[in-house]
């Protein structure tokens, strides 16, 4: 009789962290954000300062909150492709409005058409069961097609950015960005209402099994206009503040941040299929992706190759990540 | 014959939609004809390879996002390797840009199948680096064309034995995409691999478990999709007798004619006519809709109104269906 059967192998160390990386799918991405600071931190001695930390900030909290409308609506197996133009669509209507009628008034018009594309994908997606990567590319079109004719009419009286706008996008309080202070409640209820409210936990029912959650008595139509509608209006706020933040009368604003947003939530870890993922893992996929963006553009190489890098780090970073998060 | 249309219904609706709208447009526009028929399928061209690219991967059940890069990367390289060259040279330049389209659609696919990452993200990711591809071969727009492929795009055919009247409808434009689709798409539908691709699309466990080589089939679907995009780029760079490095409005059209022309998002269901007769309905459309002096600026609104209507539509219709 031995007694070295009864004693449990010793797990390699590898294997360890492995199980730990797995458990906790935050720790790989933060690590490799603070390489990717540390790396540039050799690439350009002395470039990370109080400035640097607060510009990559402001960049990062409009492509973190459109990469949240992505997230939330990854996680029931969706995708919300109209984003981009709702985001330009919002700042366009607050810009051209807020030189005619008082700023409470022209943000409740710059988000109605927010609500609207929200409410048109909720019940094309929700009672139609249209897949929302054509609904939401349809109703962006409608949107952008709307926001031309608007603009001709508009053109006459002028474009301008409120002050108050330029000082929640521009300015700096305590070497923090303004920003910052309306997007800490906003991620908080995101964050919040993901983990521990009925609606998140629904959420993440639809995406996991869809047929079950069904069964289990969900209203799927309900939940899912719920969560368009809500994709769309924190894409009509990104919009305003990346308006304050760009300051520039443009009728495609917000659009190319579109494809880098979705890119920031599959980075984070939120599966494309839903079930899985989170708005923490986003954030940190949003602030990664601007690190590597100022990286790119430091180097000084052309257009083309920080084209070619950027999409591959995409790559490499969702397929590391797979491989730690899952055991296959 | 009823079984057969029965089939076929969604794409039988689609040419009854198309010939509508040409009745259509000759009414509103009595001077219409056949010149206009075939600027119009010109302008169709390089949408048509874009959706037949589409198509393909979405039968198999991925996605494409990377489309409009790969016709670019392509559409760049053959006016680079065609500016000042002989016109004998383009012979060559041809067939090597076809080949580079495969090559770049068959690294999609081999990436997708070894990082396991989903075909979206992929494709996403490939979308900036065929874009970034595009920019080094080709920092602005430029580079040239062979004389031969420029004046192929005009004109029209003359077969004998048909009298004027016919041929004039027939451009060398619709001859070229139905030569180019046929010549790919007909033997393939009716091979061994045509048939795994509907099956991987249809239910890939089971298409696995059936003995389909899921990982094969998968790349040579991404390829032959990249063939496609390449053949759209060239026909770019023949219609403009240039290179743009930056990617036009492709993708979406071509994700849109794809679920108008009656392929599920999702895959294995679907063909390439039904695609392509829908982006030429959508073409004509807004044809239609300059003709009839609506303000160009809502355009984008009826496009996508009736995008939206459509696939509603279809989905209500499939609902309905199901649950009988």
């Amino acid at each position: 009789m031995t007694i070295a059967a009864s004693a449990p192998a010793p797990v390699s160390f590898g294997r360890r962290l492995k199980r730990f990386m797995s458990d906790n799918p935050l720790i790989p991405l933060l690590l490799l954000l603070v390489i990717l600071v540390v790396a540039l931190h050799f690439l350009r001695p002395g470039i990370i300062n109080a400035r640097w930390v607060a510009s990559t900030l402001q960049f990062a909290i409009p492509l973190a909150l459109l990469a949240g409308c992505q997230t939330m609506t990854m996680l029931t197996g969706g995708i919300d492709m109209s984003v981009g133009t709702v985001a330009s669509v919002s700042a366009f209507v607050l810009g051209s409005q807020a030189a005619l009628v008082d700023p409470s008034l022209a943000i409740l018009l710059a988000l109605a058409p927010a609500v609207l594309v929200g409410l048109v994908n909720g019940i094309g997606v929700g009672i139609f069961r249209v897949h929302p990567l054509i609904m939401t590319l349809g109703t962006g079109l409608i949107a952008f097609g709307g926001l031309q004719v608007y603009q001709r009419t508009v053109i006459a009286t002028g474009f301008e950015v409120p002050g108050w706008l330029e000082w929640l996008g521009t300015g700096l309080t305590f070497g923090l960005p303004n920003s910052l202070f309306a997007f800490i409640p906003i991620a908080a209820l995101i964050i919040f209402t993901l983990r521990y409210t009925g609606f998140g936990r629904l959420l993440y029912a639809i995406g996991d099994n869809e047929k079950a959650a069904r069964l289990s008595g969900v209203q799927y139509w309900k939940t899912i206009l719920a969560l368009y509608l809500s994709s769309s209006l924190l894409a009509g706020f990104a919009g305003f503040i990346y308006l304050g933040l760009i300051k520039t009368a443009s009728l495609t604003l917000v659009d190319p941040q579109l494809l880098p947003a979705v890119a920031a939530a599959v980075i984070g870890g939120t599966s494309i299929f839903g079930g899985r993922g989170g708005y923490v893992g986003t954030i940190v996929g949003a602030l990664i992706l601007r690190v590597i963006t100022t990286m790119l553009t430091l180097m000084q190489i052309p257009e083309g190759a920080r084209l070619i890098i950027f999409g591959a780090i995409v790559l490499f970073v969702t397929a590391a990540y797979l491989r730690i998060i899952e055991d296959r | 014959m009823i079984a057969f249309v029965r089939r076929n219904s969604w794409v039988i609706g689609l040419f009854v939609l198309f010939a509508a709208l040409l009745v259509f447009t000759k009414i509103i526009q009595p001077s219409y004809g056949a010149s206009d028929f075939g600027s119009l399928v010109r302008a169709v061209l390089p949408y048509a390879f874009a959706v037949a690219a589409q198509a393909i991967v979405v039968i198999a059940g991925g996605i494409d996002l990377s489309v409009a890069s790969m016709m670019a990367v392509t559409s760049v390289t053959a006016a680079v390797l065609m500016n000042g060259a002989s016109e004998e040279f383009a012979l060559v330049v041809i067939p090597l840009v076809l080949l580079l389209g495969f090559c770049l659609g068959a690294v999609n696919g081999i990436l997708i199948v070894v990082t396991r990452v989903p075909d979206i993200v992929v494709t996403l990711a490939m979308l900036f680096v065929f874009q970034g591809l595009a920019l080094l071969i080709l920092a602005s727009p430029g580079g040239g064309a062979a004389l031969w492929l420029k004046a192929m795009m005009v004109g029209t055919i003359a077969i004998p034995g048909v009298p004027d009247w016919i041929t004039v409808w027939i451009p060398n434009a619709l001859v070229i995409l139905i030569v180019a689709v046929a010549l790919v798409w007909t033997p393939l539908k009716r091979s061994r691999l045509g048939l795994s691709i509907y099956a991987i699309g249809s239910n890939e466990l089971a298409a696995f478990r059936s003995g389909v080589p899921v990982a094969r089939t998968k790349i040579l679907a991404y390829a032959l999709a990249g063939l496609f995009a390449a053949m759209g780029g060239i026909t770019l760079t023949m219609s403009t007798g240039i290179g743009a490095p930056i990617p036009g409005p492709y993708l979406l059209a071509s994700v849109a004619a794809v679920v108008l022309g009656g392929v599920v998002l999702g895959g294995g269901r679907g063909g390439l006519i039904g695609p392509i007769v829908a982006v030429v309905v959508l073409r004509l459309l807004r044809a239609d809709l300059t003709l009839l002096s609506v303000d160009p600026n809502a355009t984008a609104i009826i496009e996508g109104t009736i995008m939206v209507v459509v696939v509603m539509l279809g989905a209500f219709l499939a609902m309905r269906a199901a649950s009988k």
